[in-house]
């Protein structure tokens, strides 16, 4: 009698592919922004505004379009993150269209209504999307160019300096006739593919070379020569670019991408010793930054000489919100003023107009999105592909933090662009872009592994009962 | 546009937001906790697509092993319909089962009132399916009668082992 027993049965059940799961909360997620777009037409004008159909199909059609290419091309990935990015940029596009509403932030010197190019931006973005999801088939191909990624993210990050700077920092391309665009936006994702490259080559370098001190483990001096140079082009950035933000995400990816690949906590150590040594000297010297963070330590401080700082008034918007806000279409960030209401500050609308209950579910999005690149890191099996799924959350998480803690006064404000959410080609097109590639991990790693075939070897040896 | 009108739309949509959060967390759910949950949990569905492969390689084993006598109306699956396992099911494609707390059972029962080797289900020559008893402490049941010696399976009877229940089916 056979005694074989089959346990396959029981162990092998791969990972379903969850597109219905997303097909639905796709739908949820372009529900939700239509839903506030007629609120706030009710709220303003007390109608449905008329674009509502447009505006629907518009972000409907881009929602749709996206969604079969993710069927079509990588069809394991995660169910998640396109309807939270969706649902991320149909709300920004609401809140934007919102305060294109408000004369006192959409005069002509301020460049008019921003929600319509916005929208096109959005097109263009999930255009890139899909061409990403198309092009790139198979995310290992990016470990070839790690030195090119690494040359082209220093150029992108040095240009900026020639230009002129705009609101105080220098962060912008500046071709006339066509508009500017924001290299550090992008950067920052090839940057990660850079450091993905580099650290799964040298990790074993970087994680065992090392003595024993003061119970961490200390790296030897050679091996200090990466970590120091990207701190000295981050500081680079800050003193010429004048941006603090921007050299916090640089420096924080490349540290988190250290710990990450090498398992030792001295290099966290190290890196915030260094970043927080770095911004302190800056901070002392630099005009920029110094009046920043004077804002930040003290942002109620000289109402009385020359009226409330910015970071004031994002403050006071926030308490005027409450927990459950005004409501769609009634709170009053356009008196925040200037460019920044629907870029930088986007924030203080969202928390004025949908309380804190609606910010933390924000911010939640921003969570589960991240979270979902962290699994995919975890779900990868190859170790490039985990470094740089790892790299792209925390870049995101990172940006995510100086923005939400800079608008929230928990750092100094900085000016950097809330992912998907706030007014911002270069913002948009890169973001959806970082999207395709985690999407493109997470399908590599999430498909099952394919069946082994049959070994025409296995028959003649297997018993024959008879 | 009246005040309350205004209220309600603010709340609800702040309700809206909630739920999609929730629903991304449930999804999420199936992902967290391990693989063996979503395994038993997912089978209907998730197993259909995933048996193709498998039964093309078991079929030519069954094939040249007892010659293809399957027969119209044999049972395909063997279910578990009551116990800890609830909702597990096994492709039967010839193959011995073994139920028992022993580790290299087919099916690991986790009841107390099993024995390591409990009971095994196996096909005899005409492709029927036979349950014997493999001398354990509380006995196996079938329908209400406590087997002595290997006897026929007939669709749908439940075979009782301490507090699990399973029974094949079509």
């Amino acid at each position: 009698m056979s005694t074989v027993t089959n346990t396959t049965t029981i162990s092998s059940v791969g990972a379903p592919n969850r597109r219905n799961t997303e097909l639905v909360l796709l739908l949820f997620a372009v529900a939700i922004p239509v839903l506030a777009y007629a609120n706030v037409g009710l709220a303003k004008d007390g109608s449905v505004p008329g674009g509502i159909l447009g505006y629907g199909l518009g972000l409907g059609l881009l929602a749709a379009v996206a969604h079969l290419m993710v069927r079509r091309f990588a069809p394991y990935a995660d169910p998640l993150m396109l309807p939270i990015a969706t649902l991320l940029n149909g709300l920004g596009l609401v809140f934007i269209y919102r305060l294109d509403l408000e004369p006192a932030v959409t005069t002509k010197a301020l460049g008019g209504p921003k929600a319509p190019g916005q929208l096109m931006w959005s097109a263009l973005a999930v255009a890139v999307f899909i061409g990403i999801l198309v092009l790139l088939k198979d995310h290992r191909i990016l470990q070839r160019y790690t030195y090119i990624s690494g040359a082209v993210a220093l150029v992108l990050l040095v240009a900026p300096v020639f230009f002129p700077a705009v609101n105080g920092s220098k962060l912008w391309i500046v071709v006339p006739g066509v508009g500017s665009i924001q290299p550090g936006e992008f950067a920052k994702i090839i940057l990660a593919v850079f450091f993905a490259g580099y650290l799964m080559v040298k990790r074993d370098a970087l994680a065992l070379a090392s003595r024993r001190f003061m119970g961490l483990y200390w790296p030897r001096g050679r091996d200090l020569g990466p970590i120091l140079a990207i701190w000295a082009l981050s500081m680079m950035i800050l003193v010429l670019e004048d941006d603090l933000g921007s050299t916090l995400l640089y420096f924080g990816l490349f540290v988190v991408m250290l710990y990450v690949a090498t398992e030792r906590t001295s290099w966290v150590i190290f890196g915030l010793l260094l970043a927080s040594g770095g911004a302190a000297v800056v901070g002392m010297t630099s005009g920029h930054v110094k009046v920043r963070i004077h804002n930040w330590l003290d942002p109620f401080a000289g109402i009385a000489q020359h009226g409330a700082s910015e970071a004031a008034q994002v403050l006071w918007s926030f308490g005027s919100g409450g927990v459950l806000g005004s409501g769609l279409g009634q709170g009053f960030s356009r008196l925040i003023g200037g460019i920044g209401v629907k870029s930088d500050y986007i924030l203080a609308t969202v928390g004025e107009e949908l309380g804190l209950s609606g910010l933390m579910a924000v911010l939640l999005l921003y969570g589960l999105l991240i979270e979902r690149g962290a699994r995919t890191a975890l779900a990868a099996r190859d170790p490039f592909g985990k470094l740089l799924a790892i790299g792209l959350a925390s870049a995101m998480a990172l940006q995510v933090f100086v923005v939400a803690g800079g608008v929230t006064g928990l750092i100094p404000l900085t000016g950097m662009t809330m992912p998907f959410l706030a007014q911002g080609g270069s913002s948009v097109v890169a973001n959806w872009a970082l999207v395709a590639i985690l999407l493109r991990i997470s399908h590599t790693a999430r498909r099952p592994a394919p069946a082994p075939a049959p070994s025409p070897d296995a028959e003649p040896t297997q018993v024959v009962r008879l | 546009m009246s005040e309350l009108t205004l209220t309600v739309m603010r709340l609800g949509f702040l309700a809206v937001l909630w739920l999609f959060v929730i629903v991304a967390v449930q999804v999420i759910r199936s992902d967290l906790f391990g693989t063996k949950v979503t395994q038993r949990g997912t089978r209907r569905t998730a197993g259909a697509e995933q048996r193709p492969p498998q039964q093309r390689q078991q079929q030519p084993q069954a094939q040249q092993g007892r010659g293809n006598r399957q027969r119209r109306g044999a049972p395909t699956k063997l279910v578990v319909s009551e116990g800890s396992l609830t909702g597990t099911t096994v492709a039967l494609q010839g193959q011995t089962i073994t139920l028992g707390r022993a580790h290299d059972s087919t099916i690991v029962l986790d009841d107390d009132y099993a024995s390591s080797r409990h009971a095994r289900i196996y096909p005899d020559r005409d492709g029927q399916w036979i349950v014997e008893d493999l001398g354990s402490t509380n006995g196996t049941y079938l329908d209400r009668t406590r087997l002595t010696t290997p006897t026929p399976v007939p669709l749908g009877a439940p075979i009782r082992i301490g507090k699990t229940v399973i029974e094949l089916r079509k």
